[in-house]
Order: C-alpha cells, then sequence, then structure tokens
C-alpha cells in the first residue's frame, strides 16, 4: 500500500465489499493501461516528425546536393601550373560567415584540360598545400603526398586527392562543388574509385623520367 | 540575555523545523552525509571522485558565464571569443578557467578511474557503478572534444574535418552520418549550432544525471574498503563483511573522512586557478576560414594520442582500426565487472590489471608525446627557413655545391633532417651515404618508395646529377662509404678466391 494512503478511513473505497473492491482495482488497472496505451500511441506520433527533424540533415540526397560554380576565365590559370582558388559555397546556408568558402587547386594540363582537386586531404581532410619546386601535395597533419596529377605518393591517404568535375563555358571555368569531400561523400568518385593502395613503387604513374 | 539568546535559538529551530516539515531533504541528507565509512578508506588515495565532481561544478559554473557573451554562430564565435580575451574584463580568465578546467577534469577522471581500477573497487556489488563510471569518462571526453569545436578556430575547423574523415569511413551509412554531424553538406552554421547544443545542453544534462546515479550507487553500496591481500570478493559473502566492517571500523564521512576530499579539492581548484591565471587561455588560433590552408591542425592535449596513432597505422588497416578497437576497448571497460566481478582485489595478487594499465598508461604517454612533436609530419616550410649547415657546404666542388642548393629548393628539407634541423618524416641525411651506393640513391630519389614520393617528374637529369653528388659527400663523422658487395664479386677473375669487401672500392668512372 503506498504511503498517500495511510490512512484507511479516509478512502470511499473502505466501505465497499471486497469483492467490489477487486472490481473498481481491476477496472482502474485496465484503464491505466488503456491511458499508457493512448500515451504510446500520442508519444509515437509525437517522435514521427522530431526524429525526422533530426535526421533532416542526413535523408538528403547525395545527388541534389551542389551546382556549378565558376571558378573564373581560363586565362588566369597558365599552362603547366597549380593554383589556389578561393570560391563560395553552392550550399552554404544561414550564418555559415567564413566558413562558407572553400579552397581548390586548379591544375591546367593543357589550353582545354584541366584538373582542379580539393584541399582536403583523402586521409582525414586536412588541407593539403602544392609544391610548385618538388611537384608534390604535401598534407601537414599526418604527412600524406599526392603528385602533381592528384594521385597517391606516399603516406597514409588510400587514394589519390578528391576531384571535382570541370568544364569550360566559353572563357569561364566551372566545377561542380557540394558535399565537403570525405571518403564517403566525394567531390567525384567516379574516375577514382576507393581502392587500396598497392606499395608506392608500383603506383601507376607517367614514367616520362625514363624515357 | 539569556533569555534573548535561548529566543533565536529556539526561533531558530523553529525556522528549521519549519523548513524541514516542508522539504523533508535535510535529514535524509545530514544522515547520507555522516553515515558510517570503514576508517581503512578514510584516504589520500580516495579523493579523486569528490575532486572530479568538483570540477564539474566549476565548469558548469564558467561555461554559463562565458555563454552570457559566446556567439554561438559561425559567423560570430570566433570574434566573440577574441571580444572575451581582449574587451570583457576578466574575460580571458573565465575562458583560461574552463579550458584549464576541462584538462584537470580529464586527468582526475582518469586517475579515479585507474585508482578504482587496481583497488578492485569495480567487483561486487559496484559493477553499475564502474559502468556508468565508464559512461561518465566517455561523456567527459565529449565535452572536451565538443569544447573545442565550440572554439572555432583554425583547429576546431579542421578537427570537425577531421572527425567527418574519420565517420565517412563507416561503411553503407558513412555519408548520412557524415551530414548528421555536419548538419548539412559542409562544415558551417549549422554545425556549430549542433555542437553548441551537445556541448551546452545534451551531453551536460546526461553528465550531471549520471553522477548523481554514480554518488547516488555510492552511498547505496558504501565507499569500497580498503583492499586486503587474500581478502576475497564472494557474491555470497561480501555485502555481510562490508556491513560488519562498516560497524566495527566505521567513522562518520563528514567530517572525519572527508575533510582529505576537501583538501585535496581546494588544492586541484587552486591548481586550475593558478594554470589560468599564469598560463592563460586557449586560443583561438586563426580563424575558422578554410580558404586559409596555411594551417597545421592539431587537436587539443586529450586526443593529441589518437592523432599520433592515426599517422601510424597502415593504409590497409586503418579504416578497420579506425571503426572496430574503440568499440571493443569501450565494451571491454563496459564488461569488465560483470566478467571480474568476484575474487581478488588488490593489486599485488592482480599482476594482469596492473600490467595492464601500465602498458597502457606508457602507450598513451608515448603517443601523446609523439603528438607535441609529429614527426611524421613534413614541416612545410624547412625548405625556406632551415639552411643547409655551412659544414657541409665546406670543401665540396662547384657540382656538389648546386646539388646542395637542388636538395633545398626541391623541399627535400621538409622530410629530411640536416645536422638535427629539418622535418622527421623520412631518414636524416647526413650519413646516407654511408647507408646507400650512388645507385640506390639515386633510385631513391626518381622512383621513392618506402614512404618516399618519386622525384623523377620534378627533376631533370642534371639536377639529379648534382643532387646525388652532393648526397654522397654526406657520411656522418667520415664513416666509410657504402659498397655494392655484389660488384667486387663480380670483378673478381675466375682463379681468385672471393674475399668479403673490406677497402672501399675505387669507382671507375667511364
Amino acid at each position: 500500500m503506498s504511503n498517500l494512503l495511510k490512512y484507511p478511513g479516509e478512502s470511499s473505497n473502505d466501505s465497499l465489499p471486497p469483492e467490489a473492491k477487486a472490481a473498481a482495482h481491476s477496472r482502474r488497472t485496465f484503464l491505466f493501461k488503456l491511458s499508457v496505451l493512448l500515451n504510446a500511441a500520442v508519444g509515437t506520433v509525437l517522435a514521427v516528425p522530431l526524429v525526422g527533424y533530426l535526421l533532416g540533415p542526413a535523408v538528403k540526397k547525395d545527388a541534389s546536393v551542389g551546382a556549378w560554380v565558376n571558378l573564373g576565365r581560363t586565362d588566369d590559370f597558365p599552362v603547366g601550373e597549380t593554383r589556389l582558388v578561393d570560391f563560395l559555397s553552392p550550399v552554404n546556408s544561414l550564418g555559415d560567415g567564413e566558413t562558407a568558402k572553400v579552397a581548390c587547386w586548379v591544375r591546367r594540363i593543357s589550353e582545354q584540360r584541366f584538373q582542379v582537386f580539393a584541399v582536403n586531404c583523402a586521409h582525414l581532410g586536412c588541407p593539403v598545400r602544392w609544391f610548385a619546386e618538388s611537384k608534390l601535395f604535401m598534407c601537414p597533419c599526418h604527412g600524406g603526398a599526392y603528385y602533381q596529377d592528384g594521385s597517391r605518393a606516399a603516406g597514409p591517404p588510400e587514394r589519390g586527392l578528391f576531384e571535382y568535375h570541370t568544364k569550360l563555358d566559353g572563357e569561364a571555368l566551372l566545377i561542380h562543388a557540394g558535399n565537403m569531400p570525405t571518403l564517403a561523400t566525394q567531390a567525384s568518385c567516379k574516375e577514382k574509385p576507393l581502392v587500396q593502395i598497392a606499395p608506392a613503387e608500383a603506383a601507376t604513374r607517367s614514367t616520362s623520367w625514363q624515357a | 540575555m539569556a533569555g534573548l539568546k535561548d529566543r533565536s535559538i529556539r526561533a531558530a529551530l523553529q525556522s528549521y523545523e519549519w523548513l524541514e516539515h516542508r522539504l523533508g531533504l535535510i535529514k535524509p541528507l545530514s544522515a547520507a552525509a555522516t553515515h558510517p565509512t570503514p576508517s581503512s578508506n578514510a584516504s589520500w588515495l580516495y579523493v579523486f571522485g569528490s575532486a572530479a565532481t568538483v570540477l564539474l561544478v566549476m565548469q558548469v559554473m564558467t561555461g554559463i558565464l562565458l555563454a552570457l557573451v559566446y556567439s554561438p554562430s559561425a559567423n560570430e564565435a570566433w570574434g566573440s571569443l577574441q571580444f572575451l580575451n581582449h574587451n570583457v574584463a576578466l574575460g580571458w580568465y573565465l575562458r583560461a578557467l574552463h579550458g584549464w578546467g576541462s584538462d584537470f577534469m580529464i586527468a582526475i577522471v582518469l586517475l579515479h578511474m585507474v585508482q578504482v581500477f587496481l583497488f578492485g573497487a569495480f567487483k561486487f556489488p559496484r559493477e553499475l557503478t564502474w559502468i556508468i563510471g565508464v559512461l561518465l569518462l566517455l561523456l567527459t571526453l565529449g565535452m572536451a572534444f565538443t569544447g573545442q569545436v565550440l572554439r572555432f578556430d583554425q583547429d576546431a575547423y579542421w578537427g570537425l574535418g577531421i572527425g567527418a574523415s574519420i565517420l565517412s569511413r563507416v561503411p553503407v551509412i558513412g555519408a548520412p552520418l557524415v551530414h548528421m554531424m555536419l548538419g548539412g553538406p559542409i562544415i558551417g552554421g549549422a554545425t556549430l549550432s549542433r555542437f553548441f547544443a551537445l556541448h551546452v545542453f545534451v551531453i551536460p544534462g546526461l553528465l550531471l544525471a549520471g553522477v548523481g546515479v554514480h554518488i547516488w550507487m555510492t552511498l547505496l553500496h558504501g565507499v569500497s574498503d580498503w583492499p586486503m591481500p587474500g581478502r576475497l570478493v564472494s557474491k555470497a559473502t561480501y555485502e555481510q563483511e562490508y556491513h560488519e566492517l562498516a560497524e566495527k571500523t566505521g567513522i562518520p564521512f563528514v567530517p572525519d573522512a572527508a575533510w582529505k576530499d576537501a583538501v585535496f579539492a581546494a588544492a586541484i581548484m587552486f591548481s586550475v586557478m593558478a594554470c589560468a591565471f599564469f598560463f592563460g587561455p586557449f586560443g583561438p588560433g586563426g580563424p575558422p576560414d578554410p580558404t586559409i590552408i596555411q594551417s597545421v591542425p592539431k587537436p587539443d592535449f586529450a586526443f593529441l594520442w589518437i592523432y599520433a596513432v592515426l599517422a601510424f597505422l597502415p593504409a590497409s588497416l586503418e579504416t578497420a582500426v579506425i571503426l572496430v578497437v574503440p568499440v571493443l576497448a569501450i565494451a571491454g571497460l563496459l564488461l569488465l565487472p560483470l566478467i571480474a566481478g568476484e575474487g581478488e582485489r588488490h593489486w599485488a595478487r592482480r599482476p594482469v590489471a596492473v600490467l595492464s594499465v601500465s602498458v597502457i598508461a606508457v602507450t598513451l604517454g608515448i603517443f601523446t608525446h609523439l603528438g607535441t612533436y609529429t614527426p611524421w609530419s613534413p614541416i612545410m616550410d624547412a625548405w625556406t627557413s632551415t639552411p643547409i649547415p655551412p659544414k657541409y657546404l665546406q670543401g665540396r666542388t662547384p657540382l656538389e655545391h648546386a646539388g646542395a642548393l637542388v636538395l633545398q629548393n626541391k623541399q627535400c628539407r621538409n622530410c629530411h633532417v640536416l645536422d638535427g634541423e629539418g622535418g622527421q618524416r623520412g631518414p636524416a641525411l647526413d650519413a646516407i651515404a654511408a647507408h646507400m651506393t650512388e645507385d640506390q640513391i639515386i633510385r631513391q630519389v626518381l622512383q621513392g618508395g618506402g614512404n618516399m614520393p618519386a622525384y623523377g617528374n620534378a627533376l631533370n637529369p642534371s639536377e639529379t646529377k648534382a643532387l646525388v653528388r652532393f648526397l654522397l659527400t654526406l657520411r656522418g663523422k667520415d664513416l666509410p662509404p657504402a659498397i655494392d658487395a655484389s660488384r667486387s664479386l663480380t670483378d673478381t677473375s675466375e682463379v681468385q678466391v672471393p674475399q668479403a669487401p673490406v677497402a672501399v672500392p675505387e669507382r671507375k668512372t667511364p
């Protein structure tokens, strides 16, 4: 018996015969169970939109994220050089401030051919830097290194740099940007599938120096 | 006068009775505070838990005060921290208290855990107390990580990138997990907002509730008695034995045992204040602008060891290790009291326990130490800031001097040490010619391998020639140059008995 009913005389139940007491008790127990069920139903109806709101960022289709971004006139990129370019993320939103800015490395291979790499290292996303003299991208975090074509050179990354899709629109260089590139949300994953690395010596790369 | 005194005492008693009749908490709380505890555990080694609680209270208080000024918006967070540091009176001190309090809290929580583990205090009937404690440790680390994000400087930005990259390695649901963590497709306003919600609402709520349950269970089962070798814990008898011990040697926890807790907590608080006053707040570092790539991101002290481990994992194992080992480690900690809930408590009879703590402590210490100077990272500006030592240039030919220039210009120093200066990613080059022959050096430079990129595309033949010639002059303290043993064998005529090469062979130049 609950502490709150320590004075039996106060309860109107006391005057009832045992059978009626039991009947009243089982009716109240039934009603209590019914009320629990009712609340479970209400709770579910309440929870569905709340969970939907919480999972909102996760259920957005990857394909719908992003847009073509103009990186500037092709004349700004000399053939054979790799340059850092900033742009405003097309998927920025309210209050992103400086974090809406994105940097990428633009490599002009020839008049019509470009490669645009994400600055995010394929290992853990730190910003890689281009060293024109040794023709390498180096990562400051764990020592990942990439060749000028973005392929893996050394260190912990298991693949080459993330690459944006590019297209030329007249004099303008455009890339398709959206998700921050990671192994699961790559800037472009079609050409460079996730592969287990081979030893660095065996990595496929141009061998012009042997000629 | 005596009448007045009596009257005032009676009035005070009456107010107390009035309050307690309505509140009903003072009597049970003071009974709990003065409960008898075995005198053996009124020890200086039993003070860490209460100190951690005091630190938590200080973190909550300083956190609320910081929230009066901090702006949890990606636009303004960094600026509001600068404002706190420089424009708000004592803002720097509050930030410093909160930052140092966080480091101290992690340290004290770990000490508490080690003490409880070595004393076998997690055994019956305190298994659930340990399990809740493990969750409290994880929540404390969660506070440290989310707090680092709220600092919203370059380290915070790229730290989020590292976190997202780790999540992206989860099979199948990697992408949704990344977007859940970031609150959108990129690191931005939504990311900071959700880490603010975690740091200020979700984790502290869980932490305070967990601490409440943890302390309740400590009161319920009593503070564990000092372990004695050979006194085994058995589910059948332990509670009876503990009860008798508390009966026989019991002293009231407050004040007889609690004064040590209070003194230690005061010492810890004083240390936090001293560190905050003398060393000041942590950062913020550079602004969270992802286009400033001249950044060397590094996590806070508590996570340096993880940062170090991530540098050493081979690529083929990395994803598996990152995703599986933490799960196993946490599961192991949670299941420990269920697996070893009875038996010996004393550390002298538990060699595996002592060995585990030692190995884990040494491992974490080594990785943390490595994390402080990151020998695996190239030093990005070594090629321009660290000149070739003059002693390596004296008495060299013009070709060798040209080679020294190539070594510098091609950023070799970013990864290679000369005379103690330069990056440590690759081996030091001071005695390279004593370890590698000319052919081997040429092959290594052009083709790379063993974690070195190939430089074939970045060097023309004359640069290669000059570089290798310079490297061949680096023989440490006049060590003999490396030789190709097979060459002397092929030079041997058929009638001669092959001899082990001892002298430096003359290299024939065509």
